[in-house]
């Protein structure tokens, strides 16, 4: 508990850029409704198809709304030029002004229609013109209703904007992802408590006004509305300090390791002066592109997924090759300059107990031949429909009695208690130590490699002082260091360590090694 | 036979909404200086008629000349200045208060009304002008209902259209009402129409009392024309019931 109490002060800088996100979004998404609303007044097509429309988006998951932006915003630069942000604010905003669209049209428009008939033609009576109906009497008796729906809105979107940490977009998301990836409870609490807390102060802030709105008391309205304004000035001025100099951005995926690197970069980037920013947990798809467009300035990737993903390439030049036309093409294609290995890799391999390995006599996946038809392998729930296996089975003629699926967390159990004899693992899994586990050697090199490489963003490809000051890390990196590093984050029990612990004491391994 | 101008003249006025023929062909001259009652069954046509003055309704067919000039070629704006309206629902601004609901007329033309007008209009009708600051929603039926007629008098409109603005208030509420805007109509020189359902109430306020049935005008004569038994049949059976109930009323006075 205590702990959560420690984190919340510092999350300041993602609250700020919470409501601001949140914020313009619901201005934006009002900007949009209210126009609309008072068209489909008058037109009952428009209103169905509006309404229509605004129910569509509501299906679609918030993640998935979000998501979309980024290839979408991806083509449009064909029209608006490379300089359109693919990342970050704007596909956030996009997304979450058509998700806070929908409550704030359907209040309106149902606002409009249970408008008191008598009132209107009284309206009309007097001698208003249309705007000045709209102005004098249907705005002012619709406004309650629509501020119900804006206050509706409102507590979605905070609650939606969480999600636009996945894009690259600082937000109360960034501790809940970074904490549920490294399973460290505090840190999601603290992050669900912020985003709650906000949601829940803006819905009683936008009920004072509601109320002061419906029973025309003045100070209620024009106190709350004062309030609200106050706020979005203050997380405006909390995020000033980002428009000065900016600092060097670094991302990860949403797993252990690449929080610990993250962390690690940032260290040595700090001690040599220059100030940084972490995007934590960016969706894995996402955060190349990101590094390309300099959205992020530092990321750790892997040849294999490059090679794959990026390049769309099925075959295997073997280790060497396959590093430098990934080298040479990220320069020409995207300007990105790879720095260097790190040295360890975290590939697909195959794993057995030490004590079953001896028992069977098996140190490579050559052993496996003949000896496979008694065994169980087991692999993650994707593994036996990826390349990767293909290609094992197919080089060396594998043939196992039985494979099987198991969730990443639950394959060591099922190598622990005999449900399986081979997993597929990771070669930089920390458990892999920790279970004291034989990984099989590939001789057949059937396996692509995944050496874990250093990017940088055209930013700050040519920057010699970040070269130098990540320069160290390059090669420093054993396997068994990373493994080590990954478990001290991965495991349970008291030896627990936060991903800025482990790169720490990672760190410091890397100095004495040198 | 009157030789002042008319101020209001329908000219074959019909509306169709859709199937329904609301009004079919109306013709009849209101002259300056008028008080006319008109009265129907629900559903003839009154309020649709009416509504064709200041356009709230457009004709299908025929024309409204106000003052001589066709209304549809008025701005709408001006000529709903022009006519002073009390609507059946009142039709108060629930977000107004009461001196701001009295004072919207002259507020659209850009003028400002002086407390003192307010104050003014409300004594007209009876209200103490420490009403003013109240919210239509602290006032009752009757209580709102002459805000609703100070607020077409506000504009100092040449005709006041009134349709049946006393239907829901209690008796004596509404025969001191009726008097006072009989009063009004003559102090302030208007043309009045009025709507009402109780033919009593039109024999004892009005000049001249229009008699419409399915969207057609089927009387048009004085009071006392009507109670000699001129205006045709369904005229005479709308007359009969207040004459029937005055005649059993002094039958019981004479037994004592
Ligand atoms: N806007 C409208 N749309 C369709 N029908 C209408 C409309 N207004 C009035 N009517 C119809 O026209 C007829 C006359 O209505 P109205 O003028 O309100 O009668 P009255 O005021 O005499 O009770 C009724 O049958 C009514 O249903
Ligand atoms: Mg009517």
């Amino acid at each position: 508990m205590q702990e959560i109490w420690d984190i919340l002060p510092g999350l300041g800088d993602k609250l700020a850029a919470h409501v601001v996100l949140a914020a313009s979004a619901i201005a934006l998404a009002m900007l949009i409704a209210l126009p609309m609303a008072v068209w489909a007044g008058r037109s009952r097509t428009v209103s169905r198809i509006a309404l229509s429309l605004a129910s569509l988006v509501q299906t679609i998951p918030a993640l998935a709304l979000l998501a979309l932006f980024f290839p979408l915003l991806l083509s449009l630069r064909s029209v608006f030029g490379e300089g359109l942000p693919t990342l970050g604010f704007l596909p956030a905003l996009m997304a979450l002004t058509l998700y806070a669209l929908l409550p704030i049209l359907r209040n309106a428009v149902t606002a409009q229609a249970n408008l008191d008939e008598g009132v209107l033609e009284a309206a009309d009576g007097v001698g208003m013109t249309k705007w000045q109906k709209l102005v004098l009497v249907e705005a002012p008796l619709s406004a309650p209703f629509i501020m119900a729906g804006i206050r509706t809105a409102s507590v979605w979107t905070i609650g939606a904007a969480t999600l636009a940490t996945t894009i690259g977009q600082p937000s109360l998301g960034d501790p809940i992802f970074a904490g549920l990836q490294t399973q460290n409870w505090a840190l999601v609490l603290a992050g669900c408590l912020a985003s709650a807390g906000l949601a829940l102060a803006a819905d009683n802030l936008l009920w004072v006004i509601e109320v002061g709105l419906a029973r025309r008391k003045r100070w209620m309205t024009y106190g709350g509305m004062a309030i609200v304004v106050l706020g979005i000035l203050a997380a405006l001025w909390g995020q000033r300090s980002d428009e000065t100099e900016r600092p060097i951005v670094i991302a990860s995926k949403q797993f252990s390791e690449q929080y610990i690197l993250a962390q690690l970069i940032g260290s040595r980037l700090e001690a040599a002066g220059y100030t940084v920013e972490y995007r934590d947990g960016l969706g894995s798809a996402v955060v190349h592109s990101a590094v390309a467009s300099s959205s992020v300035d530092i990321s750790v990737d892997y040849t294999g997924t490059i090679w794959a993903n990026f390049l769309k390439r099925a075959d295997n030049p073997g280790r060497e090759a396959m590093y430098e036309t990934i080298r040479e093409w990220e320069a020409r294609q995207n300007g990105v300059k790879v720095l260097g290995r790190l040295g360890f890799e975290n590939a697909y391999a195959f794993a057995m107990r030490s004590d079953r390995a001896q028992e069977l006599g098996v140190t490579s996946l050559a052993d496996l031949v003949g000896k496979g038809g008694a065994l169980t392998v087991g692999g993650d729930p994707e593994f036996f429909e990826r390349p990767e296996w293909l290609a094992v089975r197919d080089a060396y003629g594998l043939r196992f009695g039985k494979t099987r699926n198991f969730a990443p967390t639950f394959m060591y159990d099922a190598l622990r208690s005999g449900e399986a004899d081979v997993i597929s693992a990771y070669t930089s899994d920390g458990r892999i130590a920790a279970d004291k586990l034989v990984v099989l050697a590939d001789p057949k090199a059937a396996l692509p490699s995944y050496d874990a490489l250093l990017l940088l963003s055209p930013r700050i490809a040519e920057d010699p002082g970040v070269a130098a000051a990540l320069q160290p890390l390059l090669g420093a990196i054993t396997v068994e260091a990373m493994r080590e590093a990954n478990f001290a984050v991965d495991r349970e029990d008291a030896g627990k360590l936060t991903p800025k612990q482990a790169a720490e004491q990672l760190r410091k391994r890397v100095e004495i090694g040198k | 036979m009157e030789t002042a101008p008319p101020l209001l003249r329908f000219d074959g006025v019909t509306c169709r909404f859709g199937e329904v023929t609301a009004v079919g062909g109306v013709t009849c001259d209101i002259a300056a200086g008028c008080f006319v009652a008109m009265v129907g069954a629900s559903g003839s046509g009154k309020s649709t008629l009416l509504k064709t003055v200041n356009t709230l309704v457009e004709p299908t067919g025929g024309r409204v000349l106000f003052a001589g000039e066709d209304v549809s070629e008025l701005p709408p704006a001006r000529l709903r200045r022009r006519v002073g309206y009390v609507f059946q629902g009142i039709g108060l601004f629930p977000h107004f208060s009461v001196a701001e609901n009295i004072a919207i007329g002259p507020r659209l033309a850009g003028e400002k009304l002086a407390p003192a007008r307010i104050a003014e209009l409300l004594e007209l009708v009876e209200l103490d002008p420490a009403y003013s600051a109240r919210m239509p929603d602290e006032l009752s039926g009757g209580q709102r209902q002459r805000v609703g007629v100070a607020r077409a008098l506000a504009g100092e409109p040449e005709l006041l259209i009134m349709d049946e603005p006393f239907g829901a208030l209690d008796p004596v509420t509404r025969d001191a009402l009726g008097r006072k805007v009989r009063e009004l109509h003559g102090r302030l020189g208007l043309t009045t129409v009025m709507v009402t359902h109780d033919m009593a109430e039109a024999l004892l306020l009005a000049d001249r009392v229009v008699v419409m049935d399915k969207g057609a005008m089927v009387a048009d004569a004085t009071p006392h024309a009507l109670l000699a038994g001129e205006g045709g049949a369904v005229a005479q059976r709308l007359v009969s019931v207040p004459r029937e109930q005055a005649e059993r009323l002094a039958a019981m006075e004479l037994r004592g």
